[in-house]
């Protein structure tokens, strides 16, 4: 009992005060491949902090929508993060919780999208129109690759799935390509290049950046937050699959996760770096073929046989 | 079953009164279709918790026919929808019909079609069947001619006298040929059936799917629905797309009671067929400004991820797996109750906006939150439960629907595998499709600022109007965080059903050992919604929130008119799927020194009414014209065609026997 609760506040305590690590090392890998110096590793814990202690500046146009959706976003976040095995199995889990993960986003994406349309500005509907489309087109890739995960370990549960042991086929071609596959959802979903360019100066070409324009104070720090906690478990999800989870809870196994997933953005910070940004016309065309290489996965996994 | 016949019989009686009433049309109308529905739910919540088989004959003078009622775990499940919405639709009537002389002429049929539906599902001989089945489609026809004066409502009509007749000759061979089997009319003597020759049962199986699935409006035989839910007043929208298109999914039941064990394909024809329903219904969703037409495409969706659930079930009885059985006809039961709960909710809500606007056209709108703050959360709550968002209903019968599938594809092969990973794909791109278009509708009714000047004081809608959005509503949310109750019922509904042996069926304590965990991660979810909410707030104390104009790149006088239009949302996906939509574009582009005015028009036309119904109908009008000639306005010439098709079909059964 007591073993399970210490679990449970590590499992909690990664949750809130890793994540907005990541985007820092994203930052430096970026910074380094321009030549600069960089922002300091903890400058989103600095921007988290000044943003906490402001007040707040309000749209006329809105309504009680855009108070309420940082907190539910957030919150359908934070419960994802619970389904999420990290260090050994999740906090959370049954049969069927991926089903719960995959929509708990989908809400999350759905009040995201109402905020933005809240103020009327024809910019942040811009972004929500793009958001709305291309995790659309993201959903595909992400459900087929959840079924090829699904048959592959014969399991719905996310934290049985990863639960390999010893028996992890790290190498084996359907998990490269989910791998793959589950990289490119990384991308799109957190608003990464290609999809989106997180640092752009135009609104006309943002999306996730645009939707949030007129937050300020502690909602853009929520929002801010929950954006960094999104990324971080998209790329421990991404990380597992490779790099399974051991089962075990300890300092050691802390650092593995935390090594892990570091060089996973140090990876986004690389292709952020030597990639410019897609024609908007071309992303949808770049999820669905997402969506042909999880079918190949899916493929494989079905007619080759057990791993 | 006495209770039953009250109800009908005071919905009847309420129709003659409101009919022949001058100034209390709409106290009869409304006033007795309450008193009915709230008489017949007492009765089929009884019925569907206790589990009662009941059946009663009338006699009638003709031979070898007598008029059968009865109830049984499949009737009741639909009876209480049916019961419960009219129960709703009438107290949302009673507002929505004050001082509107014009829609009154129509009510009397209300009642009727309330009648005629709980009369359909509880009808126990093929006769008494379709005749019911007639009269609800005739009294949903001249409630949606309501406003005939208009020249597109005429037309809605027009569409859907002739599908819904198309599909029940369809039902009628149906009927004849399992009365040609079994000689009777009587569902009792058809569920005996035991072996019909695989050809048989799979020509009963197609008719029976293009005439139910017709009324249920799955692709490509959905064409009537957006025409006529947005003709009728939004009351009967409500009540037509909310239980009304259901009699189609209980008439595919019932029938599917009498066939005998499905084979494989009938469960991969519905799954492919719900999959169509599903993205095309959701895709045709996403393109349309008016709202309720809108709505209705989202019942051909909502109907697609159904027939999918039943598929699936299908494909479980034919794979011999008990579980995704249970699952998939269990989840799609599950989604017919939901639905009807919240297309019930978010028909009337549009209708409350319609109200209050006099516009369907979402681009018109906007801002409306702050002005119809019951309406709008109300909305809101339908449009996260209908995106199957947890932690409402919608997402609990996806949910069940979801793990049948996944079960499939870890334990088929072969095409049942591919059946059911192309169903979790398409619903899941279904679902993503869905939370764009209700994110629109929401995001551009609701939100931001109003698009027209509008002139009249924009106000809250009356209590009686309010009160079933709220019902509703609340019926959402506990639909999604106690399901578990409802499924006991579902088990019982599956017994009748599924010819499943009874220990097989035992497996429904696994599907509530799936229901639990998930049902305690969304009370989990919603105290930690509750909780960071709070928190977020907390943290705004003692500051100061100052308000100013919206950010547009540092223009000082942002106008409503520059906001973000719902074709502009849609755009990206309509862009992409330009080739399936074939826009018609009507550019009037601006020249000149001194530019004219212009305008810019999208149209965009039904694929299945252009590549399907428009040919096959232009074809028919060339083959038959010739018929055309003998169509000389005379009375007498009827009588004797009339006369003369007796006599050969007399001949004809005389001497072949059919």
């Amino acid at each position: 009992m007591v073993s399970e609760l210490l679990k449970l506040t590590g499992h909690l305590a990664i949750l809130l005060l890793i994540p907005p690590i990541f985007l820092g090392i994203i930052a430096k890998t970026k910074a380094f491949f321009a030549g600069r110096k960089g922002p300091p590793l903890l400058q989103v814990y600095y921007d988290l902090f000044k943003l906490f202690c402001k007040g707040g500046v309000d749209s006329r146009s809105a309504s009680f929508m855009i108070r309420l959706a940082p907190g539910i976003v957030l919150s359908t976040l934070l419960m994802a993060g619970l389904l999420l095995p990290l260090l050994y199995e999740a906090p959370i889990h049954f049969r069927g919780d991926l089903i719960l993960f995959a929509y708990l986003l989908a809400l999350g994406r759905f009040f995201t999208i109402l905020a933005a349309l809240d103020v009327g500005s024809s910019f942040e509907g811009m972004g929500a129109s793009r958001e709305a489309a291309f995790s659309a087109f993201s959903e595909l890739a992400f459900f087929m690759a959840l079924v090829t995960l699904a048959v592959m370990t014969q399991s719905t549960s996310l934290s049985h799935i990863f639960q390999w042991g010893n028996t992890h086929p790290t190498f084996h071609p359907a998990v490269v390509l989910l791998f793959i596959s589950f990289f490119l959802i990384l991308l799109t979903e957190n608003s990464r290049m290609p999809i989106d360019d997180p640092n752009t100066h135009l609104e006309l070409t943002m999306i996730h950046e645009v939707m949030i324009l007129d937050y300020s104070g502690p909602d853009l720090g929520l929002i801010l937050y929950g954006a960094t906690l999104k990324l971080f478990l998209f790329m421990a999800l991404t990380a597992s699959l490779l790099w399974p989870p051991t089962g075990l809870f300890g300092f050691q196994e802390i650092g593995y996760l935390l090594a892990k997933v570091a060089g996973i953005a140090v990876v986004i910070g690389v292709v952020e770096s030597v990639k410019s940004r897609l024609r908007l016309s071309k992303i949808p065309q770049l999820l669905v073929a997402n969506l042909v290489i999880t079918t190949l996965a899916l493929l494989i996994t079905v007619l080759g046989g057990p791993i | 079953m006495d209770l039953f016949f009250i109800s009908l019989c005071l919905l009847i009686l309420s129709a003659l009164l409101s009919f022949l009433s001058r100034k209390g049309t709409r106290h009869w109308g409304c006033g007795g279709v309450f008193a009915g529905s709230a008489i017949g739910l007492v009765f089929s919540v009884q019925a569907l918790v206790q589990n009662l088989t009941l059946t009663k004959s009338f006699g009638i003078l003709l031979p070898s026919l007598s008029l059968t009622f009865g109830i049984d775990a499949l009737s009741a499940f639909f009876l209480v929808a049916i019961f419960g919405l009219s129960l709703l639709t009438s107290l949302y009537a009673w507002g929505y019909l004050e001082n509107q002389d014009l829609l009154l002429p129509s009510l009397p049929f209300f009642p009727l079609l309330v009648a005629s539906m709980a009369a359909v599902v509880t009808a126990q001989d093929g006769f008494l069947f379709l005749i019911c089945w007639e009269m609800m489609s005739l009294t949903s026809f001249f409630l949606v001619v309501t406003e005939h004066k208009l020249r597109e409502v005429r037309h809605a009509g027009w569409i859907y006298l002739v599908a819904t007749h198309l599909a029940t000759t369809f039902l009628i061979v149906f009927f004849v040929l399992l009365y040609k089997k079994t000689g009777s009319f009587l569902f009792d003597d058809w569920a005996l059936l035991i072996s019909i020759p695989p050809f048989l049962s799979g020509l009963l199986f197609f008719l029976a799917l293009v005439g139910f699935g017709t009324k249920a409006g799955i692709f490509p035989f959905h064409v009537w629905l957006p025409h006529a839910h947005p003709a009728a007043p939004s009351y009967i929208s409500a009540l037509m797309s909310g239980v009304m298109i259901k009699t189609g999914i209980y008439g595919l039941l019932r029938a599917l009671t009498f066939l005998g064990l499905p084979p494989l394909w009938w469960g991969g024809c519905l799954v492919g067929i719900g999959i169509l329903s599903a993205v095309f219904g959701v895709l045709y969703a996403l393109v349309q400004h008016d709202v309720k037409r809108l709505l209705a495409y989202h019942s051909v969706e909502n109907i697609g991820i159904i027939m999918t659930g039943i598929g699936l079930g299908l494909i479980g009885i034919a794979e011999g797996n008990a579980m995704i059985t249970l699952l998939g006809l269990g989840g799609g039961l599950l989604h017919v109750w939901n639905h009807a709960i919240f297309k019930g909710l978010l028909f009337m809500g549009a209708g409350s906006v319609l109200h209050v606007t006099h516009t369907r056209m979402i681009e018109q709108l906007g801002g409306l939150l702050k002005k119809m703050p019951v309406t709008g959360v109300t909305f809101l709550m339908g449009a996260v439960a209908i995106c199957g968002l947890p932690p409402l209903n919608g997402f609990i019968s996806e949910f069940l629907i979801y793990s049948g599938l996944f079960r499939g594809a870890q334990s088929l092969s072969g095409l049942s595998l591919f059946l059911v990973v192309i169903g979790i794909v398409g619903i899941a791109f279904a679902g993503g499709l869905a939370l764009a278009c209700f994110t629109k509708v929401f995001g551009v009714v609701f939100l931001g600022e109003p698009r027209s000047c509008q002139k009249e004081k924009i106000h809250e809608v009356p209590l009686t109007m309010q009160i079933p959005l709220i019902v509703l509503s609340l019926l959402c949310l506990l639909g999604g965080i106690f399901p578990q109750f409802v499924w006991s019922s579902i088990a019982r509904v599956l017994e009748v059903i599924s010819p499943l042996p009874k220990a097989v069926l035992g497996h429904g304590d696994g599907v509530l050992g799936l229901l639990h965990p998930v049902v305690y991660a969304c009370l989990i979810f919603l105290g930690l919604g509750i909780v960071v909410g709070l928190l977020g707030r907390l943290l705004y104390r003692g500051r100061t929130i100052r308000h100013a104009v919206t950010w547009d790149c540092g223009y000082a006088q942002p106008s409503p008119r520059m906001q973000y239009t719902a074709s502009s949302f849609a755009q990206p996906i309509a862009v992409f799927f330009r080739v399936l939509f074939r826009p018609h574009l009507q550019f009037q582009k601006p020249g000149g020194i001194f530019p004219g005015p212009s305008s810019f028009a999208v149209q965009i036309a039904d694929f299945a009414e252009r590549i399907f119904f428009q040919p096959l109908f232009s074809q028919c009008d060339r083959i038959f014209g010739f018929i055309r000639k003998i169509q000389k306005g005379r009375v007498q010439n009827y009588l004797a065609l009339i006369f003369m098709t007796l006599i050969v079909l007399l001949l004809w059964e005389v001497w072949f026997g059919i």
